[in-house]
């Protein structure tokens, strides 16, 4: 792929691109540097002034919340990381009539915004569910669990999995198959091959994909949202502080928490890959 | 068809790049109308950085001046210099088809509809690609690619044509074939060209002038024959074609070697002669004026290139006929012609 | 132009080749890629049948209808359109922005060029919840602006517009523009005339692509629009959550389909389009 050349300065050279720039520069930094700055200050306006930021660190209630949605989201990356690695590697090597539209179909959700996963996971494991109308026919009793912690982590893997296929296919397809031939001519059987070729060779997908999931996973919010009740997920801490509480300082001070950590995470993903994929959810 | 070159010469044209590298010391060029000049020399030698100062794609440092015939065009981006080009990736727009490539210098003129048409044609039938016209580019071989480039930057009727290599990307028969058609298009137009390459057949079979470069200085400029017979500086003797080197002590009229001696009238003293493979005749007779021993011959179908030793530093290459009855392991006879003596020793290592 | 010989078309039958019999792992991934397929699909294929039976606990034996999408439409219709309107201002506002701003930032190799380019990916890393805040923190206090629909565009189109630069800039580094313009350049062409002609037209792949994602993304947008809307500025997306929250099952999930009918289209054409330019 050819790289950018470096341009060489004249008359029509290098005034032009800059000039394209500033209508988005200048409506990036109306309305997202300066408000985000902002909000970084009020968070320290509060009653509690800039310890604000300390306790949302170190209030129980808060650290529990941020340690779940940690947790939360740590689970969600490795599960989805093991069953989209299986799957995507499968599905770039092996060509069947209908391929591509499996393809499509497990790729759908990707633009699914959060409610309707939410909703979907209603429909699998809700009081009415899928899975609990099968239970009470074969066992008596209903598994309900789309309103625990249990239903947000499928909900996670629902919009986690399209998303890390994808990834991990296109990073699949650019294997180089003679690498894999080299290591079979010298006797290695499939796992073998699995553990020394394929994943390192995967590696910097698997890690900027984590890392997205991971960031998508502490970010979103509408999942939970939908399926409310006992769940205490940082998202829903910082909303029902700003809309029940109108603790806009401590809202601040923690949605800053939770950037802060999303960013380092995508941050590590680029440096990794030089790429980054959307975040939804 | 002829249509009036134009004079292009620079003047003390030199290039540093932000990150710091040289890629041009002052270069001094005096091009003449309607004439053909390839720039010629290894990659990174700064040939297509002059390229690309000619055309106005880049500007020299403070101090270089470009003029088109008397004018003064340095300050010129290259929408106004009125210039033809013809990248080494051809760079045709996918988005148009044949015709509207070729048409594109013409629309971007605002010539009427009327006479861009025919204009088009013309450079159709010029190139012998009329079935072509409403191709897409991405159906297109190279070679037609090629032909395509070619009509569409001369189409407007530039005053100088310019070309980057525009013969690399092609297979070897290919080439040949268009080198041939581009050599009777250059000579039917008339036109002042510039041709950069890499190649040194190309640039002897096409040019009037070659100007050959090395990190980015003008190492010597002159017709092909003057090139390759008289060679300036060491860099063009080396790198242009194959040259023979042979060391050895002048005394008394004669130089020296280890098996035999040559007449000369140079002055006592260590010397190199130096001599092209074609001037180095194999005989078993009794004309010869030193032996070597034979290590290697390759077969070119059309010659044979012979490898021989004269002690186990110095080797010398000769081009011979085919036909001639040369067996390696042998010792044969040599006669050389048309050498030039120099004085000191130059222990290069010959292939 | 060489032509390698080929087969006669009858001749073109499978020929018999030695391939090593199916391994136990061949099983083992399609079985995990079907159980995943399965997973994701069927709550969608389950959520279009409650939405179109008479009773979702009879199950489809009830009937299909089409009264429970009526009633969404009838007492919906309000956020349906609003979505709308924003997803189509929300792409006029990326095109109008980032269609320039991609090009801005192939062509620099400037430090600035990189900056801005970070900062353009940023609304992706920020929670959406925290540029809403933002916003309301900021601009809370301009009535005007804060009960108009226009307030929840902006929130779109900052999260949007890194998806429609993106999508461009990959093609534009992928297609090697470079060499186009500066052949358009030596053409004669000025800066627009090589703009309209060149540069647009052959990155309307990345454009196309582009387009598509930033409506998809505006239609289904949630977390910013929960904060930044008002009663009388409601979305699709929270329209959703309401009828979701209603406990009449049959209506959250007509109004999912009314959802799916807008989107999965537009996400159709997304991966044709995408795949088109492989």
């Amino acid at each position: 792929m050819p790289a950018r050349r470096p341009r060489a300065r004249g008359p029509s050279g290098w005034m032009e691109p800059l000039l394209l720039l500033l209508p988005a520069a200048v409506i990036f930094c109306a309305f997202f540097v300066l408000p985000l700055a902002r909000l970084v200050l009020i968070g320290g306006s509060g009653s509690l002034g800039w310890a604000a930021y300390a306790v949302a660190l170190t209030d129980p209630r808060y650290l529990a919340s941020l340690l779940s949605t940690i947790l939360l989201a740590a689970t969600t990356t490795l599960a989805t990381l093991t069953l989209a690695t299986v799957s995507g590697v499968f599905l770039s090597r092996h060509r069947f009539s209908g391929r591509q539209f499996l393809v499509s179909l497990l790729t759908l959700p990707l633009a699914f915004p959060g409610v309707v996963i939410g909703f979907m996971v209603i429909m699998l494991g809700g009081r009415q569910g899928l899975l609990p109308s099968m239970t009470d026919a074969l066992f008596n009793e209903r598994w309900v669990f789309a309103y625990s912690m249990t239903g947000l982590f499928v909900g996670y893997l629902y919009f986690s999995i399209p998303r890390t296929i994808l990834t991990i296919m296109a990073s699949a397809e650019k294997l180089d198959p003679r690498i894999e031939e080299a290591a079979r001519s010298l006797g290695a059987g499939p796992l073998r091959i699995a553990l020394d070729v394929i994943v390192p060779a995967l590696k910097p997908a698997l890690v900027a994909a984590g890392a997205i999931c991971f960031a998508t996973a502490m970010g979103a919010f509408g999942t939970a949202f939908t399926l409310a009740t006992r769940i205490n997920v940082l998202p829903m801490v910082i909303y029902t502080e700003f809309t029940l509480q109108a603790n806009i300082a401590m809202a601040a001070a923690l949605s800053f928490v939770l950037g802060a950590i999303t960013w380092a995470a995508l941050a590590l993903a680029r440096s990794v890959s030089g790429n980054s994929v959307a975040a939804a959810g | 068809m002829r249509s009036s070159g134009i004079a292009v010469r620079l003047a003390n044209c030199a290039r540093t790049f932000a990150d710091g590298t040289r890629a041009l010391t002052g270069c001094d060029l005096d091009i003449k109308p309607g004439e053909t000049i390839a720039l010629l020399g290894p990659s990174g030698c700064g040939k297509t950085t002059l390229l690309r100062i000619i055309a106005g794609l880049d500007f020299p440092d403070l101090g270089g001046r470009v003029f088109f015939d008397d004018t003064d065009v340095t300050a010129l981006p290259v929408e106004k210099r009125g210039v033809g080009m013809v990248f080494q990736s051809y760079a045709l727009f996918p988005n148009m088809d044949v015709a509207a490539n070729i048409a594109y210098g013409l629309r971007v003129r605002r010539t009427a509809g009327v006479e861009r048409d025919r204009r088009v044609n013309e450079m159709l039938a010029m190139m012998r690609i009329e079935d072509l016209r409403h191709r897409r580019i991405d159906q297109l071989s190279g070679g037609q690619r090629q032909r395509v480039a070619l009509a569409r930057a001369i189409a407007a009727r530039p005053q100088v044509l310019l070309l980057d290599e525009p013969l690399t990307a092609l297979d070897a028969r290919l080439r040949d074939d268009l080198r041939l058609e581009i050599d009777q298009l250059l000579r039917a137009l008339g036109i002042t060209a510039i041709y950069v390459t890499h190649d040194q057949a190309e640039a002897m079979a096409l040019a009037d002038r070659v100007v050959v470069m090395n990190k980015g200085c003008i190492e010597q400029i002159g017709t092909p024959r003057q090139i390759y017979e008289f060679p300036e500086t060491p860099f063009v003797t080396d790198f242009i074609g194959t040259m023979n080197r042979l060391s050895g002590e002048v005394r008394n009229g004669r130089l020296n070697l280890a098996s035999g001696s040559i007449e000369t009238d140079a002055p006592n003293g260590p010397a190199t002669l130096l001599f092209r493979p074609e001037d180095l005749s194999l005989t078993s007779g009794q004309d010869a004026q030193f032996t070597a021993l034979v290590t290697s011959c390759f077969y070119f179908g059309d010659h044979l290139r012979v490898t021989l030793a004269i002690d186990e530093h110095q080797f010398l290459t000769s081009r011979v006929s085919p036909r001639d009855p040369i067996q390696p392991g042998t010792r044969i006879g040599c006669v050389v012609e048309n050498s030039s003596l120099q004085p000191a020793v130059n222990d290069k290592p010959r292939v | 132009m060489s032509q390698t010989p080929t087969r006669p078309i009858a001749d073109r039958t499978p020929l018999p080749s030695h391939r090593p019999p199916v391994s136990a792992t061949y099983w083992l991934q399609l079985v995990v890629t079907v159980i995943l397929c399965v997973f994701l699909i069927l709550p969608v294929f389950l959520s279009i049948l409650a939405g179109l039976t008479v009773n979702y606990f009879e199950g489809w034996t009830s009937g299909l209808t089409t009264v429970w999408l009526a009633k969404v439409i009838d007492e919906y219709s309000n956020s349906i359109g609003l979505s709308l309107q924003i997803a189509i201002a929300c792409l006029a506002c990326t095109l109008a922005l980032g269609v320039p701003a991609a090009y801005a930032l192939y062509r620099t190799s400037s430090r600035i060029g990189r900056i801005v380019e970070e900062l353009l990916v940023m609304p992706i890393a920020v929670p959406g919840l925290a540029t809403a805040l933002a916003l309301i923190v900021t601009f809370g206090g301009w009535g005007e602006l804060r009960q108009s629909w226009v307030f929840i565009l902006i929130g779109h189109v900052l999260f949007t517009l890194p998806f429609m630069t993106r999508s461009v800039l990959a093609v534009m580094s992928s297609i090697d523009l470079n060499a186009f313009e500066e052949a358009a350049r030596s053409l004669g062409a000025s800066f627009w005339q090589r703009m309209a002609h060149v540069v647009l037209p052959n990155c309307k792949g990345g454009i196309v692509a582009g387009s598509l994602m930033v409506l998809t993304l505006s239609l289904g947008e949630f977390n910013m629009t929960l904060l930044l809307h008002t009663p009388l500025t409601r979305t699709l997306p929270i329209g959703l959550a309401d009828a979701y929250a209603s406990l009449r099952l049959e209506v959250g999930s007509a109004y999912t389909v009314v959802f799916f009918v807008l989107v999965i289209p537009l996400l159709i054409a997304l991966q044709r389009a995408t795949a088109r330019s492989k």
